[in-house]
């Protein structure tokens, strides 16, 4: 039975990031190898769950033994899974990049705050409870805030100030939601609340829009939707880049909220809301996609760049993910997985420019930079634009093909978006690579280079099984649009 | 009742989004202080305003909810302690900077530094 297996990506990191503080405070080499186990076994895991999720219906693990709705689930299904897959995977590919550059030495107690951030981020995924999300959504936040500023002065510091008070508006709004839907529904469990909405009181529905609405604003302050983008293209920059690199997928948390709300809880054949939320998110997602490519224009530094990418992304990834059908929802989790792997190989290819005084792409004293770093930026890019071959083409096309709202409308921003990300990033190639004028910097180790290889090989892999992973995917969104089981699995009381 | 613990978390919101809007860290930080004091008031007033009402079933004949109230409990202790990693925070960017203004100087992170160089980097 999968049963006690479903806690273990919660409770791992938890175990191993303390045990980390305790006897990993004097020695690197100890908290290295407890954050590579942790990771490995976490990846390990998570193939487990998939696989256990792939093929039988969600499975519910009670905290407490408490029963739905009273108690607190988690509840693994084909979509948790495969994040927990996904998180696994980058952050264990990332942390080698970590050891392999000495980012983790270069202040204290990384090792702690990257397992708890990833317990933050794979208790957002399986938790079934919504008040239960926000709580990891703090723990992953908290987490967030050390990391970032990790091994920082100034600006860094200054950037950190900015992205913890956004956030703490954006919790505060998430309790405000919380607190609203509770008092109508008397319940704060997902699958409990998806089968009370459906016969809620024709007098609660203005009130219950409110609360979805403010939710929605929250996962979108978490996904970077315009216009609560602001805190991100600072914060990525001024991150340092394994760190800018993991959260490429803490972005796609937001997105994931947003799936599992608008699929679960206020589907578009909802009386309460009905297509509130697909009818908003689907303009903030292409102005966000073309703000983003805007940024990769008009950006003068790389981590500047790479942050404007992520929003781009971001842009894509909502623009898809606005229309609720089995389709596009396919669409939007083979773009979010490539998009995870794209956004984190960028932030690791900028960081080893940076580190290398490749950071400006205007300036003087431009260094010249090794072959191997070019070669690698070179293919970043194509992800990034979303060129064939890699896999950000055929995530295009599934979100082009998908895509609900107009097509005068939706098409000409998505290609235009890939064009102006094109042209960006080939400029920054040139500049970069092409025209330096300092000296010669020493060329890349191999060790640096074996993550974002192997970042790459993942993408070559989504783009050579992209069959096989559309219908996996196809199967994912069937059941994400069918939630009965979902709710069945939580056992309510009254067999809702 | 209801009118007066409404227009408490009115005021305090109204207070709390006035202050966040300045440009240096000291209001913006108080200004989320009083936005949590604000959300905690509503969790509470979530369970149904009630006075005289313990939380426990059978003690009295209309017992209150007590779900919210351990709502607000973690709320209490999240927004706290985040309160206590932001003023840490601010503290630090005052002491590496030299002000505590918000915003940030003008192309700051998008252009060579003139001087002083980041250590970490």
């Amino acid at each position: 039975m999968m049963g006690n297996w479903i806690i273990t990506p919660v409770v791992l990191p938890a175990l191993l990031a303390a045990l980390s503080l305790f006897i990993g405070r004097n020695s690197i080499t100890v908290a290295r190898l407890l954050s590579v186990t942790g990771s490995l076994a976490l990846l390990a895991i998570a193939l487990m769950l998939l696989m256990a999720a792939s093929e039988g219906p969600p499975q519910v693990y009670r905290l407490g033994d408490w029963p739905a709705p009273f108690g607190i689930v988690l509840v693994l299904d084909r979509l948790s899974a495969l994040m927990l897959l996904l998180t696994a995977g980058l952050a264990l590919l990332v942390l080698g990049q970590a050891i392999a550059t000495g980012w983790d030495r270069r202040g204290r107690k990384f090792h702690a705050l990257w397992l708890f951030q990833l317990m933050g981020l794979n208790g957002a995924f399986l938790t079934g409870d919504a008040f239960n999300l926000f709580v990891f959504f703090e723990v992953l936040l908290i987490a967030s805030y050390g990391l970032m500023v990790h091994g920082g002065t100034g600006p860094r510091i200054r950037a950190g100030v900015q992205y913890i008070a956004v956030n703490l508006l954006g919790s505060t709004l998430f309790l405000f939601a919380l607190a609203t839907i509770y008092s109508l529904t008397g319940t704060l469990n997902m699958a409990d609340l998806a089968a009370k909405l459906p016969v809620l009181p024709e007098g609660d529905h203005g009130l219950m829009r409110a609360a979805a609405v403010m939710l929605m604003l929250v996962f979108a302050i978490k996904g970077a939707l315009v216009p609560l983008h602001f805190w991100l293209p600072g914060t990525y920059a001024q991150a340092p880049g394994v760190v800018a690199a993991l959260f490429a997928v803490m972005t796609k948390v937001g997105a994931y909220a947003a799936l599992r709300f608008g699929t679960l809880v206020f589907p578009t054949d909802l009386a309460v809301t009905g297509p509130l939320i697909a009818d908003l998110m689907l303009p903030a997602g292409l102005i966000t996609l073309a703000l983003g490519s805007i940024g990769i224009l008009g950006a003068r530094s790389l981590p500047r760049l790479a942050a404007y990418a992520a929003l781009a992304s971001m842009g894509t990834v909502f623009t898809a993910l606005s229309a609720f059908t089995p389709a596009s929802t396919t669409a939007t989790l083979y773009y979010m997985a490539h998009s995870t792997l794209a956004g984190g190989l960028l932030f690791l290819v900028t960081d080893l420019a940076r580190a290398r005084g490749g950071e400006f792409l205007d300036g003087p004293d431009r260094p010249r930079l090794s072959g191997r770093l070019g070669v690698l930026f070179f293919l970043a890019a194509i992800a990034t634009a979303g060129l064939p071959p890699l896999s950000g083409f055929p995530g295009k096309l599934m979100v082009l093909q998908s895509a609900s709202g107009p097509m005068a409308l939706v098409w000409p921003v998505v290609l235009g978006g890939g064009f102006l990300a094109l042209i960006g990033l080939s400029r920054a190639g040139s500049a970069l690579f092409w025209a330096p004028q300092g000296e010669a910097m020493a060329p890349l180790p191999l060790s640096q280079a074996i993550a974002p290889a192997l970042l790459l090989a993942g993408l070559v892999a989504l783009t050579l099984g992209a069959g096989p992973v559309q219908d996996w995917l196809g199967t994912t969104a069937a059941a994400l649009h069918n939630p009965a089981p979902y709710i069945l699995a939580n056992d309510l009381p009254g067999g809702a | 009742m209801e009118i007066f613990v409404a227009a408490t978390v009115g005021l305090l919101t109204a207070v709390g989004v006035y202050l966040m809007l300045r440009l240096r860290s000291f209001p913006v930080i108080l200004g989320l202080t009083f936005l949590s004091y604000a959300v905690n008031l509503f969790i509470f007033a979530a369970g149904r305003i009630r006075t005289a009402a313990a939380p426990i079933v059978g003690t009295t004949d209309t017992p209150t909810d007590p779900l919210p109230q351990a709502l607000v409990l973690t709320a209490i202790v999240i927004s706290f302690g985040m309160t206590a990693v932001i003023v840490m925070m601010a503290l630090g960017s005052y002491l590496e900077l030299g002000h505590d203004r918000v915003d940030p100087d003008q192309g700051e992170d998008d252009t060579p530094a003139p001087a002083g160089k980041e250590t970490g980097a």
